[in-house]
């Protein structure tokens, strides 16, 4: 397991590989409910993760995020677009080898109260996908996993015949790792895990994801919308704006020196901890949008400081500005 | 859970108290009692009539009446029917099976109806089948029974003469026959009933499963590579299906209380229409046992519900 940890990013081969996925939400209306428009959730997204990467997701609500990590487990159905995991191409599945790759890609999800089943004890939350994947051969084995899979992530053994309802939101994501954990996935999609916890036990499920990730090596898909704790847990970050990325690069990089004027603007709206340090916030003028009617060409250009005629009329390739460093602007 | 339930009794009995107290004071204010018709029979001379009067302790005042009836009812003396001539409990008794047999048959037809209708239509919202199941459950529950029932009364016995359109107790046949005759004769008043309650069954279903069905969990269990139906039956009617539990519940106090405008349609001598035939005849006695046991369902099955509610969700506690 430390052996493929160790493992680099840059691997010949990614784990995952997204190209082009876009995802349209018909809107319908009228008397005869046609469709007479669509909501671009995903518009043309690329990235790759390497085998026990993290690789973060960043952006306002309602960018999409959310529905590329949902979108490459196919629990929603992209519109269209390349999705490779281990090279297999993942968008070809159906039926029954879908639900394998569902061994191999977990999810976690945001709302740690609104995830568990009510009904269900927590061994039988966690047992259920090893008992889908025939993971556990015998009794004594399933429950043997089920125990060490709650003390993997910090809980007790008598927590197992417990409902979901007599944990704290910390425990209950603990539950949700632990039931994501249980099939031994190789990428799990992490939907904003921490934005619903306080943030002293967003820290500890921070920590714990990280420390998995040391101990099995896996890869993290990981979606929020806070930057801070994105920079710390993300070997690579990807921004994104109304459906598009608009910047990729090494997490160090990309706070330290952003090119994106967007990127710009939303890491000079992160807070600093320090009422003394002055800086340059960058506003934007207007909202965000709406993504059933986006502007032409380059999505921000209505609220970018930067904005010339080009903006307006073509699209900016995501094209690398430095090593590493993909930004999708016609001036930087 | 032991000290629940026992609060619980003890707390239905004071509302049971003023529940038969009302129904009492309502039936003793209403005008007419079992004796009216006595004083226009000229056959039967006034002195009689008072003599029976004060026998009955018609005169009394109201309390005193409702204790006596109260301390009878407790030693099991539900009274007697005027009318029928015939102690109440036996003539309940009597009716009963018939009720439960119809009525009961109905609830069942329309769970096994409501139940698979309504979740395909919430795991498909707004397809042809949701829509045509939707608008079938809109005419279902717009359409009263009085006006189904005599629909079917008018097409199945009148025109095609395949179904009798009255209920008969009495039944002339033995061995298979009997029973052939028992379902013919409940297939009309089953099937109103049932098909009217399925109606409002099959919305609710619907929309609890609607509620359920775009929750994270239910994501998860499809994360979890759980194939699609067992998704559905494991984590969504399970968990939609609690507050379906506690709805049909609270109808069972009908199975047994009768379906008072169909029985009456289909001569069915259920509950219901023993409480409307006692109704006209001003056979107090017998309208007020028959109220005050179904009063006694209703609160027996509330209790029943909050159980099974606590029952089907951890979630609940009993204190």
């Amino acid at each position: 397991m430390s052996a493929l940890a160790a493992t680099d990013a840059t691997a010949p081969q990614p784990l995952l590989s997204v190209r082009d996925l876009t995802k349209a939400f018909p809107i319908r209306g009228g008397l005869l409910k046609r469709e007479i428009g669509s909501v671009r959730a995903v518009d043309g997204v690329n990235f790759e993760i390497g085998p026990s990467e993290t690789f973060g997701l960043v952006g306002e609500s309602g960018c999409g995020k959310s529905t590329t990590g949902r979108c490459v487990l196919r629990l929603i159905e992209p519109s269209s677009g390349e999705l490779r995991f281990e090279g297999k191409d993942v968008m070809s599945l159906s039926g029954d080898r879908l639900r394998a790759l569902r061994r191999d890609i977990q999810i976690i999800f945001q709302d740690p109260y609104a995830s568990l089943n009510p009904r269900m004890t927590v061994g039988a939350i966690i047992g259920e996908a090893l008992t889908i994947h025939g993971l556990a051969t015998s009794r004594p084995q399933y429950e043997a996993r089920i125990v060490h899979l709650l003390e993997t992530v910090g809980l007790q053994a008598d927590h197992m015949t417990r409902y979901p309802h007599e944990f704290s939101g910390g425990q209950r994501q603990r539950i949700g790792i632990a039931r994501a954990l249980a099939v031994e996935p190789k990428l799990i999609i992490c939907d904003e895990p921490v934005s619903a916890l306080d943030v002293s036990i967003q820290a500890q499920v921070i920590n714990l994801l990280e420390d998995l990730q040391q101990r099995f090596g896996i890869a993290y898909l990981f979606v929020a919308h806070d930057l801070s704790v994105v920079e710390h847990i993300s070997r690579r970050v990807a921004v994104m704006y109304l459906g598009r990325i608009v910047e990729t690069a090494a997490s160090r990089q990309l706070y330290s020196t952003p090119k994106h004027p967007y990127t710009e603007a939303l890491l000079s709206a992160v807070p600093i901890p320090d009422p003394s340090v002055k800086r340059k916030r960058i506003r934007l003028k207007g909202e965000v949008p709406s993504p059933i009617n986006p502007p032409s060409g380059c999505h921000f250009h209505s609220r970018c400081p930067l904005a010339k005629d080009i903006c307006s009329t073509e699209v900016p390739k995501l094209k690398e500005s430095a090593p590493g460093h993909l930004v999708a602007c016609h001036f930087r | 859970m032991g000290n629940y339930l026992l609060r619980r009794l003890i707390v239905a009995v004071p509302s049971l108290l003023g529940i038969s107290l009302i129904l009492f004071v309502l039936l003793a204010l209403a005008p007419g009692d079992p004796f009216g018709e006595l004083a226009s029979n000229p056959n039967i001379p006034p002195e009689v009539r008072e003599a029976l009067r004060v026998k009955f302790g018609m005169d009394d005042p109201i309390l005193v009446r409702y204790l006596h009836w109260l301390v009878a009812m407790v030693h099991g003396d539900w009274g007697f029917s005027f009318a029928s001539r015939v102690n109440v409990d036996t003539l309940i008794l009597q009716r009963i099976p018939t009720t439960l047999y119809v009525v009961g048959t109905a609830q069942l037809l329309a769970l096994a109806v409501a139940l698979p209708i309504g979740v395909l239509a919430a795991t498909r919202p707004y397809s042809i089948f949701d829509q045509i199941a939707n608008t079938f459950a809109f005419i279902g529950f717009s359409l009263p029974t009085f006006f189904t029932g005599l629909l079917l009364i008018l097409i199945f016995s009148v025109n095609l003469g395949w179904l009798p359109f009255v209920y008969r107790t009495d039944i002339h046949a033995t061995g298979w026959l009997w029973y052939w005759e028992n379902i013919k004769q409940a297939i009309m008043p089953v099937t109103v009933l049932g098909l009217y309650q399925a109606a409002s069954y099959t919305r609710y279903i619907r929309s609890a499963v609607l509620d359920v069905i775009k929750l994270d969990y239910v994501t998860t269990a499809r994360a979890k590579g759980l194939d699609e139906s067992k998704v559905i039956v494991k984590h969504v009617v399970r968990n939609a299906l609690i507050p379906v539990v506690t709805l049909v519940a609270l109808q069972m106090p009908t199975v047994f209380g009768g379906a008072i405008v169909t029985e009456q349609i289909f001569r069915v001598p259920g509950i219901g229409s023993l409480l409307i035939s006692a109704i006209l005849a001003n056979d107090t006695p017998v309208i007020m046992a028959v109220t005050f046991v179904f009063a006694c369902l209703v609160v027996l099955f509330n209790l029943i519900a909050d159980i099974l509610y606590g029952w089907l969700d951890p979630r609940i506690s009993f204190r």
